[in-house]
């Protein structure tokens, strides 16, 4: 098995988690952070395409990568002010509680 | 030649430019126009204004028309040509043109002054007969535009022009005979003359439309390319005569049909006796001295065309037809004026009389012997008009001469001038205009070489005329009082037009006497010599004299029966006691009202009622059936909308609002849902690709 094999499958892995934890949790927060888990598997996989790739020398992975590392931070930021901001006014962090979404 | 606008028109040849009094001749017609539009504005009470405006403008008008005939007077006098034009292009449809314009010659310039002096005269009278009407105003307005029209008529050039001239003095005789149109008899009399006069318009209008056919141009003189002159009637001479009448006698003969109604001929002359339902100044200027005489002035005005054909000293066929409806006419209304009790009346019908005098008199002398007849006529005919308005006043608004009796020493003024207007009408020798131009008319009748007829018709009408107006006077002024309240005499402003009037019926005479025939000259143009022995023609003398006995045979005859004390309203009159049935056709006006109602009334009802019918039956029924159509298509398509279009469309809208029942129900608004959702939508698309990419 070579390596990027097993990086791949921990990446898969990874995202499994993050997708049973962002479907299956009832917090917000929790639901974040499984969002955040199953970003990290990708870029986890971009890494793993670009060491062992056909142009490791070109550093094009890196580079999404840090991309999409800071966007997940501004994305992270806006999602949990949004979080605050629903708790404000609804008093829970609940989303079944959370259905009024429907137009 | 094309007439151009009136500025290119001054740019012509010397020869043809109008001098300036042509060129302003269209200011006496404007003038009473303007200032009945000025009068229809303003308010009821402005009574001063109304009649200073209206009087103002004809005054203006006629000075002008007095001008206009000095002008025609000196440039006869110099010997030039007399007649002056002055045309333009109205409108113009590809090369078809429609001209207007007015003629300045001795016909249209003694009218002028006819018609412009008797108005004024009227108008001023008008002031003080309708001093106590409250539309004062109104009646003002109407006598202006009036005259206006009339004026119009006068001077027109064009027969578009003088027809439209023409149904505006029909219009304003209409409006000014129903002027008390609360009275129905008087709505009634308004309407059956603008109906009468309509009928022979239409035939004018046939006459003109025809005419602008054959010649292509409605002006009558145009340097030579007018309807009345002589390469126009050439044209029309030589087309084939069809039953002895040429083109020129066919149009001539619808021309004279609409003159008929106009001047009350016979079989159109029932109008004018009711038109005297109006009041009296508009019985004297409309309906006996002014627009009953514009079919006599119109014959005259398209003599050429009547004449046309006719060999030397000859007749046409036209002017036979003029002449034997005149002839009839003036024997038929003074039978009629004979047996009539209301003073107005007998007036009418001796106007219906002595209009068919002057068409006998056109037919068989010529312009000027009908002219001549025709103006002497206008003077003492307003003067007698006048006076009877000023008796009616003074009896308190009543009209039955039977009511009245003895007047000439309640009112003098009016007595005198009115003996003068009867001894004019009846013809009286010498002193009298009446008696040179009906005798003008008999000496013409001696010489026709067509018939003896008319001759004796119109000495036997010149008898009864005399007779029937010696009749009035015993009845009204001689005698004793046999009304209700003591007569007075009228005001001044009513007294003083009678005796402006009564000295131009007694002098006007002068200008058509055989020794000195001065209009006869100045309206054909030609030099007049003063010659006693103007007398000397044969016959004339035997002529003069037989009027003479004819007419104090009538004056005798009507001092003897009614000279004394004329009977009471109670008992029969002298003539119905000697002769009751004849007098009883006459008094019921030889029944041409009644024949009417039975005829042409009668089957204008019948041909209403047809056509109520058919309109109700047939196009009616026709109109409904379509409508049943249609309305039984409609219920057909109402129903297959109803049941298949919109069953179908129901039933898709129910199809569709339960499917997205369903689907709706996906969307729950939980974030986790759509977010599982998705996963299971990506679970199934990456399945699908590794299926599809599988060996």
């Amino acid at each position: 098995m070579n390596p990027l094999t097993a990086y791949l499958l921990v990446a898969a892995l990874l995202f499994a988690i993050g997708l049973a934890g962002a479907l299956t949790r009832r917090n917000a927060i929790l639901v974040l952070i499984g969002i955040e888990l199953m970003l990290n598997a990708a870029n986890l996989n971009l890494i793993a395409f670009w060491r062992y790739g056909p142009h490791p020398e070109a550093l094009t992975g890196m580079m999404f990568a840090i991309f999409s590392i800071a966007v997940a931070a501004a994305e992270a930021a806006v999602g949990l002010g949004l979080v605050i901001s629903i708790h404000r006014h609804a008093k829970t962090t609940d989303l079944d509680a959370m259905n009024r979404m429907k137009g | 030649m094309i007439q151009e606008s009136l500025t290119q028109l001054s740019i012509q040849p010397p020869q043809s430019v109008a001098s300036p009094v042509a060129q302003m001749l269209w200011l006496i017609p404007a003038l009473p126009v303007v200032a009945s539009g000025v009068i229809a504005l303003l308010k009821q009470p402005r009574r001063r204004t109304a009649s200073s405006l209206a009087i103002g403008s004809l005054a203006l008008s006629s000075l002008l028309a007095l001008v206009a005939f000095a002008h025609v007077v000196t440039l006869w006098a110099h010997g030039d040509q007399t007649r002056e034009t002055v045309n333009f292009t109205w409108f113009r449809f590809a090369a078809t043109h429609v001209d207007l314009g007015w003629v300045l010659d001795p016909l249209s310039s003694v009218m002028l002054v006819m018609v412009t002096f008797v108005g004024l005269l009227i108008f001023i009278y008008s002031t003080g007969y309708m001093a106590h009407d409250e539309n004062f105003t109104r009646f003002f307005c109407f006598l202006s535009l009036f005259a206006g029209g009339m004026l119009g008529v006068v001077i027109a050039n064009s027969l578009l022009l003088l027809f439209m001239s023409w149904e505006i003095v029909g219009l304003t005789s209409y409006l000014l005979i129903g002027f008390w149109y609360q009275k129905p008899s008087a709505a009634a009399a308004a309407k059956k003359a603008f109906l009468t006069t309509r009928i022979g318009d239409v035939f004018f209008l046939l006459g003109i439309v025809w005419l602008f056919a054959q010649t292509g141009t409605l002006l009558l003189y145009n340097n030579g390319n007018g309807s009345m002159e002589p390469g126009a009637l050439a044209g029309l001479l030589a087309q084939p005569a069809q039953m002895g009448l040429t083109a020129a006698g066919a149009i001539g003969l619808l021309i004279f049909a609409g003159a008929a109604g106009k001047s009350g001929q016979f079989p159109l002359h029932v109008w004018l006796p009711d038109a005297m339902e109006g009041p009296t100044p508009v019985s004297a200027l409309i309906h006996a001295a002014t627009m009953v005489a514009a079919g006599v002035y119109l014959i005259a005005r398209v003599y050429p065309l009547m004449q046309a054909g006719a060999l030397a000293g000859g007749s046409t066929t036209a002017l036979s037809v003029v002449t034997w409806v005149g002839a009839f006419t003036a024997v038929f209304a003074a039978l009629i004026a004979v047996a009539q009790n209301d003073i107005k009346r007998i007036l009418a019908y001796s106007t219906v009389s002595q209009l068919g005098y002057m068409m006998a008199g056109l037919g068989m002398g010529g312009v000027a012997v009908g002219m001549f007849h025709l103006i002497t006529h206008a003077f003492f005919k307003a003067l007698l008009f006048m006076g009877a308005g000023s008796v009616i006043h003074g009896c308190h608004e009543e009209q039955d001469i039977r009511r009245m009796g003895g007047l000439r020493s309640d009112m003098p003024a009016t007595f005198l001038t009115y003996a003068i207007g009867m001894l004019a009408l009846c013809g009286f020798p010498l002193l009298f205009s009446g008696f040179w131009s009906k005798d003008g008319i008999l000496e013409s009748a001696q010489h026709w070489s067509v018939a003896r007829g008319p001759l004796y018709m119109l000495v036997f009408g010149a008898f009864l005329t005399a007779f029937y107006m010696t009749r009035q006077v015993g009845y009204v002024f001689l005698g004793t009082w046999r009304g209700h309240k003591p007569a007075h005499e009228s005001p001044a402003v009513m007294t003083v037009p009678l005796a402006v009037l009564a000295f131009f019926a007694m002098t006007l005479g002068l200008i058509g006497t055989p020794a000195w025939p001065w209009f006869r000259g100045f309206i054909e143009s030609r030099p007049v010599p003063f010659e006693w022995h103007g007398f000397l023609e044969p016959g004339l003398l035997a002529l003069m004299g037989t009027s003479t006995v004819v007419v104090f045979v009538g004056l005798g005859l009507g001092l003897w029966l009614y000279g004394g004390q004329a009977p009471s309203p109670e008992q029969p009159d002298i003539l119905e006691r000697a002769v009751p049935v004849p007098w009883a056709w006459f008094r019921d006006r030889l029944y041409v009202d009644e024949i009417y109602a039975v005829t042409v009334v009668a089957f204008y009802g019948w041909w209403a009622r047809v056509a109520d019918w058919l309109d109700r039956r047939v196009w009616g029924g026709a109109v409904a059936g379509v409508s049943w159509i249609f309305r039984g298509w409609a219920h057909f398509n109402r129903f297959l909308d109803m049941n298949w279009v919109d069953g179908s469309f129901d039933k898709g809208c129910e199809e569709l609002a339960s499917g997205g029942g369903l689907l709706s129900r996906a969307q729950n608004g939980r974030v986790q849902s759509y977010l599982r959702i998705l996963a299971l939508s990506v679970v199934v698309l990456v399945a699908i690709l590794i299926w599809s990419s599988l060996p």
